[in-house]
Order: C-alpha cells, then sequence, then structure tokens
C-alpha cells in the first residue's frame, strides 16, 4: 500500500499547543465546562477588584496615629501601631527579647522539617528536642526563673499569638501521650478499661469546647476543696488537651487497627511483654501511618484556641476585639479581623502543607 | 548540679507556683504586702474603663481605681497586676481569692452586695442605660420604641432592665444578644436593629464607630441606675476600708483643690482639712493599717477624681463624656465624700 | 511456720505473675481511683455550693424568664419559663445543624468532585476553597458572613418582595404562615400514603431491575406522587388552608413565619467550613477507588458523570463515611458559636441568658453539654447504621 516513503512528522495543530492550546484544554474542554469557566471568572473578577482597590490600591500604610488613616481604603496604620500588643500582648516591652529567643529557636526547629535536603536523622533528633527540652526551656524563659536571674513574668499577662501557639504547643504535646493511652485502653482486653476509655473519648468528642473552656474557667473552682485554685492558663490548658487528646486517640486507633495482626502476633512470638510489644513494635508502625491525621488534629487545635476569648485570656483574637473599640480609632475591624485570619492562615495553611507532603512521602500506593 | 537537672528542677517549682496559691488566712492586706502587689480584676476592653492601649498598658478609671490602691498601699501606684475577666467569670475570681478587688464596671444592687458574699466599696462611675437610635427615625423618646428590634450585649443587668422597661410599658420587641460590644455596634451599623442599648458612657464611643456618626442619635431618658464601683470579698473590713477611702480620698482631694501637679507645694498648706488629707497632720493613715502619707500618694501617683475622670471620658478624650451626676456635689453632681477627720 | 511464709510468697509471686489476676487487680484499682475521683468532686461542689449560698436543684426551670428571644420555632414569649426556653434553644440548634449537614454534604461533594475535574480553573478554583475556608478560625468566618449577609441586604422598608406574600430585608426573611383549617388532616394522610406508595414503588422497580434488567423511572413517578396526589385532594377538600400573610408595621413587619439572616449566615459559614473538610474527605475518597474501576466502566462505555454515580461513588462511600460523621459532629458542636452573632442556639439562649439571670452554672452547663452528648451520639448512630449497609459484603 505505502510506497515506502515515510511523511514528514507534521507540528501539532496550533490549536493544541500554545497558550490557545492550553486554555482549550484546561479551561474549555467542553460545551458544561466551557460555561462553568466563564461564570467563575466573571465571579472572581467582579469581587477582587474592589477588594484589591480597598486593601493595597487606596489603603493607608504608613503612620502612627489615627489621623495618618486619610484615604478610603484600609487603614493598616492601625495594625502597625498595635502590632506588639499582637504578638506579645500584655509581656512587659523590656523582656520581649525573651519571647523572641523562644520564637527564633521555634523557626530553626519548624523550617527544616519543610526542606527535603535535610537528612530524616536530624528532622528526627530536631523532632524530639522540640517535644521534650524545648518546651521545658520555653518554659523557663518565657514565665522566668530565680535560678537564671529571669524575673518572673505572670501568666495573666502572657497574650496574643505567643499566648495562641503556647496553647496550641501545648495542647499536642500533651494530648499525643494521652491519645496514645487511651488508644490503647480503647483495644484493651481489660472491660473495665475499655469501657471508661470508651466513655472518656465519647464524651469529650461529644460535647462543644465552648462549655468544656466555659466549665474549666467557671465551675473547677467549684469542683476544687475550698482555698485551692489553679492558675487560669493552666485550667484552659487542661481543658483543651483532654479535649484534643480524645481526638487524638481516635486518629491513633485508626492507626493501630490499620497494622496486620501478624505484627502483634510476631511481637508476642518474640517474647515481648505488653509495653514492650506496644512501645518498639506496634507504636512506631501505627505512629508512622497516621502523622497526616496527627497533624490535621493539630490545624484544628490551632483554629481551635480562639474559642478561649470566652473565658476571657487574651489570644491573638481577643486582642484583636479588645483593641478594635478603641474609640480613638474609626471602624477598623475589618482590618483588625483580616489580619486575624490572615496569621491564622498562614500557621494553618503551611502547617497542612506539610501534612500533605507527609501524605505524598509515606503514599505508596496505586494513585494517579 | 547539671544544667539539665537546674532546668527540671527550676520548671517543677514554678509549675508547683502555679497550681495551688491558696487564699492565705491572713488578712488581705497582709497578703497584698507580702506579695508586693494588688491583684486587681478589670474588663477584658472597655474604652474609657479598661483598654489596653497602644504600648500595652491599661488605660482607664477602672485600671486608675486600681492604681490608685496600689499607691496608697506601697506609695507606687505600679505595684499592681491586672487580671481581665470577663462578665460570666468577674464574681468567682474574687469569691476564689484569684483577685483582690474587682474594678470592673460592676454594677452595684441588692443581691450582689448581699448574697454573693461580695460588698461593694462605693461608686467610681455613675451609669445609667441608654439608647442609640438611627437618626433618620425620628425617635424622641424610648417609648416610641414599640416593636422595634434591639441590639443588645449579653451577660449583664442591660438584657433584664430592657425587658423590665418594654414590659413596663406595655411594648414589644425583638432583642438580638450579641457577645462581644464590637459585634453590637457592627450589627447596628448594619441596620440590623433600629436601636443600640448599653450604658451611656459606652453608648457615644460604640457612636463613634459609625461611618457618619452623625447619623445615629443617642435619646437623653436613661431607663436605669448603673453606680458601677470596686468590689472585695466580704468578711474582712480592715481590706474594705483600704479600697473605700482609696476612692474618697480621691473626691476629697478634689473638693480641697490638691492635684497631681501642686500636691507638694499643697504639703505645706495651712487648711487643716488638707492636712489631715495629705498626711501632714494627724495619724489618719495608720487607723486604716497604711502610712500616713497614703492620700498623697494617691494624689501624686494617679491624681483626684476630676483628674481621673478628665485623663480617661472626660470632653478631650474620644469619648467625650460630660461631668454630669459625676461632678462634686457642689458643683452639680452627686460626689459626695466623708470627710477625713 | 516458716514452710507457710515460703509458700505464701510463693504463690504470691504467682498471683503477681498470672495475667488474670493482675488484669482483675488493675481494672479494681482503676474503679476505685475513678470513683473516688467522681465522689471527691462531688463532695467539693456540694460544700462549695452550699457555703456561697449558690441555690441548687432544676426547681428554675418552671420560674417566668422574664426576657425575649428574636426567633423561635414554638410559640414563646417572655412570660413562659426558663424550662421554655431551653427548647427554644434546642429547637434552634437542631434547625441550623440538620440545614448545615444537609448543605455542606452537597456543597462539599460538588466541590470534593470539583478538584478532580479536568477544567483547571474549577479544579484550581476548588482547590482554593479548601485552602481557604480549612485554614481560618470559624469564628472569624462568622463574622465574615454574618456582616457579609447583612450589608447585601435592603432595610425593611426596602424589602424585597414576591407577590406581596413573601418579603426578604436585612431583619429576615419573612414567610406566609400556614394556619390549617378543617380537612387538613385529610390531606396530611394522603401525603403520607403518597410515601409509602413510592418507597414501595421504588422497591418493586429495582427487583424488577435486578431480574429482568428492565427500567422504571421509579423517582420520578415517585415524585409526583408525592407532590400530585396531596395537591389534587387538598384541592379537592377546597383549599382548607389559610396563610398568615407578614405586613409591614411600625419598624418591622409583623406575622408569618420570619428566618432571620443570623441563621442564614450561620448556616453559610457552617456550610462552607464544613464543605471545605468534606471536599478533602470526598477528594481522598474518590482517589482511593482502585483507577481500574474507571477504566473497567469506561470499557463498558459508561459516561463519565454516569460512570461517578455509579461506580465510583459507592465504592467511595465506605471510605468516606467514618470521617464524614465527624464532620456531622463537628458541625453540630460548632453551631455553638452561634453567640457570636446573636443566633438564639442553645448556647446563646440557655447557657447564656438563662445562666445569667439564675446563676446557676452547675445545672445548666450539665444540662447543655448533655444534650450535645445525646445529639452527637445519635448521629453517630445513625451514621454507623448507615456504614453497615454500606460496607463491603463479602461474599
Amino acid at each position: 500500500m505505502s510506497d515506502g516513503k515515510v511523511n514528514p512528522v507534521l507540528p501539532p495543530p496550533s490549536l493544541s499547543v500554545g497558550v490557545i492550546g492550553w486554555i482549550k484544554k484546561n479551561l474549555f474542554p467542553s460545551w458544561f465546562s466551557g460555561v462553568l469557566t466563564v461564570v467563575l471568572g466573571y465571579f472572581i473578577i467582579s469581587s477582587l477588584i474592589p477588594f484589591i482597590d480597598w486593601a493595597i490600591l487606596k489603603a493607608d500604610f504608613i503612620g502612627e496615629s489615627p489621623a495618618d488613616c486619610t484615604s478610603e481604603g484600609a487603614c493598616w496604620v492601625f495594625i502597625g501601631t498595635r502590632l506588639d500588643f499582637f504578638i506579645y500582648g500584655f509581656y512587659p516591652e523590656s523582656e520581649h527579647w525573651r519571647v523572641n529567643v523562644i520564637y527564633l529557636i521555634f523557626g530553626l526547629i519548624i523550617v527544616p522539617q519543610f526542606f527535603s535536603a535535610v537528612s530524616a536523622r536530624i528532622k528526627m533528633i530536631l523532632g524530639v528536642f522540640g517535644v521534650t527540652v524545648f518546651p521545658a526551656l520555653s518554659f523557663v524563659m518565657i514565665y522566668g526563673s530565680e535560678t537564671f536571674g529571669l524575673p518572673i513574668v505572670g501568666t495573666s499577662v502572657w497574650g496574643g499569638l505567643t499566648l495562641t501557639l503556647i496553647l496550641a504547643y501545648v495542647g499536642i504535646v500533651a494530648a499525643i501521650p494521652i491519645g496514645i493511652l487511651l488508644a490503647l485502653g480503647r483495644r484493651s482486653d481489660m472491660p473495665l478499661v475499655r469501657a471508661l476509655c470508651v466513655v472518656f473519648i465519647e464524651f469529650w468528642r461529644g460535647v462543644p469546647l465552648i462549655t468544656i473552656l466555659f466549665m474549666a474557667s467557671v465551675m473547677l473552682p467549684l469542683f476544687l476543696p475550698d482555698g485551692v485554685t489553679f492558675d487560669r492558663l493552666l485550667r484552659a490548658l487542661i481543658g483543651i488537651t483532654l479535649f484534643q487528646s480524645a481526638y487524638m486517640a481516635e486518629v491513633i486507633r485508626g492507626g493501630l487497627q490499620a497494622i496486620p495482626k501478624g505484627q502483634y502476633e510476631a511481637a508476642e512470638a518474640l517474647g515481648l511483654g505488653y509495653w514492650q510489644g506496644m512501645g518498639l513494635i506496634i507504636l512506631p508502625q501505627a505512629l508512622k501511618i497516621v502523622i497526616p491525621g496527627i497533624v490535621n488534629t493539630l490545624i484544628s487545635l490551632f483554629k481551635d484556641t480562639t474559642l478561649v476569648l470566652v473565658i476571657g485570656l487574651f489570644d491573638l483574637l481577643r486582642a484583636v476585639q479588645a483593641t478594635i473599640i478603641d474609640p480613638a480609632w474609626r471602624n477598623v475591624a475589618t482590618e483588625g479581623y483580616i489580619f486575624a485570619a490572615f496569621v491564622f492562615w498562614v500557621f494553618c495553611y503551611s502547617m497542612s502543607r506539610y501534612s500533605q507532603m507527609l501524605e505524598r512521602k509515606l503514599h505508596t500506593g496505586h494513585k494517579r | 548540679m547539671s544544667n539539665k537537672v537546674k532546668v527540671v528542677v527550676a520548671g517543677i517549682t514554678a509549675v508547683a507556683a502555679m497550681v495551688a496559691t491558696g487564699v492565705a488566712s491572713a488578712s488581705t492586706l497582709e497578703t497584698v504586702k507580702q506579695r508586693g502587689s494588688v491583684i486587681c480584676g478589670v474588663s477584658d476592653g472597655l474604652p474609657g474603663f479598661s483598654m489596653p492601649d497602644e504600648r500595652a498598658n491599661w488605660t482607664g478609671i477602672d485600671v486608675d481605681t486600681c492604681r490608685a490602691i496600689a499607691a496608697a498601699v506601697f506609695g507606687d501606684p505600679t505595684k499592681i497586676q491586672f487580671r481581665s475577666l470577663n462578665a460570666r467569670e468577674r464574681f468567682t475570681a474574687l469569691q476564689s481569692g484569684e483577685v483582690d478587688v474587682l474594678s470592673r464596671n460592676t454594677t452595684w444592687t441588692l443581691t450582689r452586695d448581699a448574697s454573693l458574699g461580695l460588698n461593694f466599696t462605693g461608686v467610681n462611675y455613675y451609669d445609667g442605660q441608654g439608647f442609640m437610635v438611627r437618626a433618620s427615625l425620628g425617635v424622641k423618646s424610648p417609648k416610641e420604641l414599640d416593636g422595634a428590634t434591639v441590639c443588645i450585649q449579653a451577660g449583664t443587668t442591660t438584657e433584664l432592665n430592657l425587658a423590665d422597661y418594654f414590659r413596663a410599658n406595655g411594648m414589644s420587641y425583638d432583642a438580638l444578644v450579641f457577645d462581644t460590644s464590637d459585634q453590637t455596634i457592627q450589627g447596628f451599623a448594619a441596620n440590623r436593629c433600629d436601636v443600640l442599648t448599653s450604658d451611656i458612657s459606652q453608648l457615644a464611643a460604640l457612636r463613634s464607630k459609625l461611618d457618619d456618626p452623625s447619623s445615629a442619635v443617642l435619646l437623653e431618658e436613661l431607663i436605669s441606675k448603673e453606680p458601677l464601683g470596686p468590689v472585695v470579698r466580704q468578711g474582712d473590713d480592715q481590706w474594705f476600708n483600704v479600697v473605700k477611702w482609696t476612692l474618697k480620698a480621691q473626691i476629697n482631694a478634689e473638693e480641697l483643690g490638691v492635684t497631681s501637679a501642686n500636691v507638694d507645694e499643697m504639703k505645706s498648706s495651712e487648711n487643716p482639712e488638707v492636712q489631715r488629707l495629705l498626711g501632714t497632720s494627724g495619724d489618719f493613715g495608720q487607723h486604716i493599717g497604711l502610712s500616713a502619707d497614703w492620700a498623697y500618694n494617691i494624689v501624686k501617683g494617679v491624681g483626684n477624681y476630676g483628674e481621673m475622670f478628665e485623663r480617661n471620658v472626660g470632653p478631650d478624650t474620644p469619648l467625650g463624656l460630660p461631668r454630669g451626676m459625676n461632678n462634686l456635689w457642689n458643683n452639680g453632681g452627686i460626689l459626695y465624700a466623708p470627710p477625713i477627720r | 511456720m516458716a514452710d507457710k511464709r515460703t509458700t505464701r510468697s510463693g504463690g504470691f509471686a504467682r498471683l503477681w505473675n498470672d495475667p488474670t489476676v493482675r488484669a482483675r487487680t488493675f481494672q479494681i484499682l482503676t474503679a476505685l481511683v475513678v470513683v473516688y475521683f467522681f465522689w471527691t468532686i462531688f463532695q467539693n461542689t456540694v460544700a462549695n455550693m452550699e457555703r456561697r449560698g449558690i441555690s441548687t436543684g432544676l426547681g428554675f426551670l418552671s420560674q417566668p424568664s422574664g426576657f425575649g428571644i428574636v426567633m423561635s420555632l414554638i410559640p414563646y414569649n417572655e412570660t413562659m419559663s426558663y424550662g421554655r426556653t431551653f427548647w427554644v434553644g434546642l429547637l434552634n440548634t437542631l434547625l441550623v445543624s440538620g440545614l448545615g449537614i444537609v448543605l455542606a454534604t452537597i456543597v462539599g461533594f460538588i466541590v470534593g468532585i470539583g478538584r478532580l475535574s479536568k477544567n483547571w480553573l474549577v479544579s484550581t478554583l476548588s482547590a482554593v476553597f479548601v485552602d481557604t475556608f480549612r485554614n481560618i478560625p470559624l469564628l472569624l468566618q462568622i463574622f465574615f458572613w454574618y456582616f457579609a449577609v447583612l450589608r447585601n441586604l435592603p432595610g425593611p422598608r426596602q424589602s424585597m418582595e414576591i407577590g406581596e406574600m413573601f418579603f426578604l430585608n436585612n431583619r429576615g426573611l419573612y414567610l406566609p404562615a400556614p394556619l390549617p383549617e378543617e380537612g387538613m388532616g385529610v390531606v396530611w394522610g394522603v401525603l403520607v400514603l403518597a410515601l409509602i406508595g413510592a418507597v414501595l414503588l421504588y422497591r418493586w422497580a429495582r427487583k424488577r431491575q435486578e431480574a429482568t434488567g428492565q427500567q422504571f423511572p421509579a423517582i420520578r413517578v415517585g415524585i409526583a406522587m408525592v407532590i400530585g396526589l396531596p395537591l389534587v385532594v387538598f384541592l379537592a377538600m377546597g383549599s382548607p388552608m389559610d396563610w398568615d400573610v407578614p405586613e409591614l408595621r411600625g419598624f418591622n413587619f409583623r406575622g408569618g413565619i420570619v428566618m432571620i439572616p443570623e441563621l442564614g449566615a450561620l448556616l453559610l459559614a457552617l456550610t462552607v467550613y464544613t464543605a471545605a473538610f468534606i471536599a478533602e474527605i470526598v477528594r481522598s475518597g474518590i482517589q482511593a477507588v482502585s483507577h481500574g474501576q474507571t477504566e473497567a466502566s469506561a470499557a463498558l462505555g459508561l459516561k463519565r458523570g454516569t460512570t461517578l454515580r455509579l461506580v465510583i461513588i459507592p465504592q467511595a462511600m465506605r471510605v468516606i463515611i467514618p470521617p464524614l460523621t465527624s464532620q456531622y459532629l463537628n458541625l453540630t458542636k460548632n453551631s455553638s458559636l452561634a453567640v457570636a452573632i446573636g443566633y438564639p442556639d442553645l448556647v446563646s439562649v440557655f447557657m447564656g441568658t438563662t445562666l445569667n439571670q439564675t446563676g446557676q452554672a452547675v445545672e445548666i452547663v450539665a444540662i447543655t453539654m448533655l444534650v450535645y452528648l445525646t445529639i452527637s451520639l445519635t448521629i453517630s448512630f445513625l451514621m454507623n447504621i448507615y456504614n453497615k449497609a454500606a460496607a463491603l459484603k463479602e461474599r
């Protein structure tokens, strides 16, 4: 049939390559898809333009007082003047360096985790440091200690972003071990222990955090013997930790269930006791599987810390709320809330990227 | 001892210090003196009464009242720790000894005075509940508000006063209860409600948050009495006296013309009343467990009542409130302090 | 003597090493600790409340409340009891959670499937939707939607209206309220019968399809039955229904049924926030279905939409349901944030105003927690039943 001549390779039609090709393939692959593109595109452009106009083009960025907000746009000057308060709360200005040191160490622990160039061993060491020595160190630095010549700074002046981070960090570090114990308890052979763990987990998962925090702040003094009081921050921490440990327990239970029975039997066959078998064989595998789940729990914990404002602690959001009512400024509520939303978003988004990274790394399936 | 062990030990001691700070059986004044500072419960953000400023310092009348107490006890108004409390936890915090004095724009009522185990020491601001209405409605009196939607902040006597007032006048209303004063004004600004009700001292501040403050008017008629003042625990008369007379000293100082600027000159005044106040004659301070120059320290550190008012809520502040009822008795107001003698 | 002691200690060692005995001892000790713990708390609480003169008991529930509530599904005014405020709050909570669950599921599925769309704009937008709304605290989102909703609605005097029956303004959506008259019972009866008939028809159609392969448009016919039959009866009975139409009086509309904007804003916020989570669950659920299944159904000649509906989603549901249940629980609990924008839910009305007025914190908080616990357990229970039905049936 053919005369042995090979047709020269033709360039692809111009409609399937280049910008036009990309647009056709990705934006208008079908009739329905094309309509969606047009509608969504209109929606985005029409809502984005006024926002950019207000937030950037017509906004005031530089200045020190309400008088510097002259234009129609956003008044970011307000955020600038209150930035210290939003970060440190009432923490005395002369001692800010102590918090800064902790932020620096925190950054040194966290940032390498995002880079694949850093070896797994170093990440591991940093991680272990982060959950053991670091909390103790932070406590000594932020609360202070006579032994090291750091004046005591009571928890009542802690606030702002620092407080938000403290609540989230302590919550997660304390919730993991309790969560592991609860998860093990729920899978225990002892009926009473199992029942207690189930009741505990379902109780804390079933009630809103608001009610728990309210109970911790207002009702806890009623539960304690006369004269014994708890630090307010500690009360909130206990409430948050117990609440999160119930969620953590369910995440970890998922990991435990995913471990094949053979692993349990192998551990027993080696003559390992319950704790040895769990600690050396089962948990390391189970925890590895559920790391993304743990990070997701951390994200929700981080966002949930905003609820401590119902018990009068000055976390980031409360600090914003307390200052936007300053009568010296015009209505700066929108600016304040956008700022808070942005800060929370940055933290949560990086955490969720991190979790997706881990998920990809640990995934060995047949996904396309 | 290795450094690591040191850290751990320091940590444990500090945690222990955080946990069990029981109410000492000693008198409050002694506890305060031993601690070296007064712990004062304030509101968590109320313009003119207690609010953090740009440098994260507390400012406001309630805050200055606390500072005056610290000045009276220690001669130094900075020897004070503030605890921000919300409406729900304020009384529990005072009862359980978490704070020494509660200065958190708290209305003096019989129930609170009698059945909560608390004692009101006096009034540092006479307030009343008022209404803010959109100017375009042309409403002149709260009696014309039948059927209106009312924006209101949760957790205070304001809610009850409102219900009482509308029921007493046979009117109906929809109450929209918000959690914070900021949300309340935002709701009003967005035209969600016709009326906003709150203590009159707050209404002006809230109105300044509107894009066009002149679009809303404050009704003159008030529907309640709200005497606000510092509160202490029952059963410690010495501390009760200290807090009560700190306030009285500030009022007396204004009456006698003693200000923070002229208090040093006034020390050599011939007026026996001024001498008794500033401790140059007599030992009135000792009677309440303080030093002779207690009132001098208050005026020097915080100022007299008038200065405190002008600085925080007066006409030159964003709140711009007139003295009104909160003027001296001989100046058209109802502030009247018993004499120091 | 000496002999006996050695056996006893030997016996003790044996007992100590016996796992059953150890487990029992441990359990008994745990039980004792738990009982002691709760007993101490109970003792302390009673002692503390007595000393501080805080009144106890549930007697307050029958006292008149004295405050108004802006929205109620049952008749309510301020002369009614605190117990009534509890029911008003509870119903409002159930309303917003129920609607929220339905809406969040719908939006979540759309966005989750959208993330896997071939249209670049759709998949990118879905990803942006998830990454934005999942990572901002719900409280802030509630504020945002509340003021976004309010700013876009006109005042009561400039209401949008449809045929002088439905009014929409920034005080709410006003609908005519039905006032049933004599004979309405018959209509309701026919409706119930039509529902039963539709279910039976659906079953019959499915059985026939399994047996013969013939399809019958059971869903369309069923819907026509459920709507048509009662309507015919309704008209035949001479429309035994009157309407309480809202009208503008003074400041506001009176009469009819009102849906306040707080409900809309809260619903929007809960829907969007939870939908972002559900979308991720749906996406990972769909991706968990082996790609061979898609290819197999393509080989059978099924269209993309049909493949999704009949092959992918039913299999994905097995992965989706357990985390979906958690999201439903979260949504229900998150509805307690309503207090921030003044929607009168259980926490706002009962744990807020009622608590402030009566001061009986222990009873009220306990009741509130118990209610949420009951709702949560009920949702879990229902979802577990569904999960069992959807689980892989190994044959």
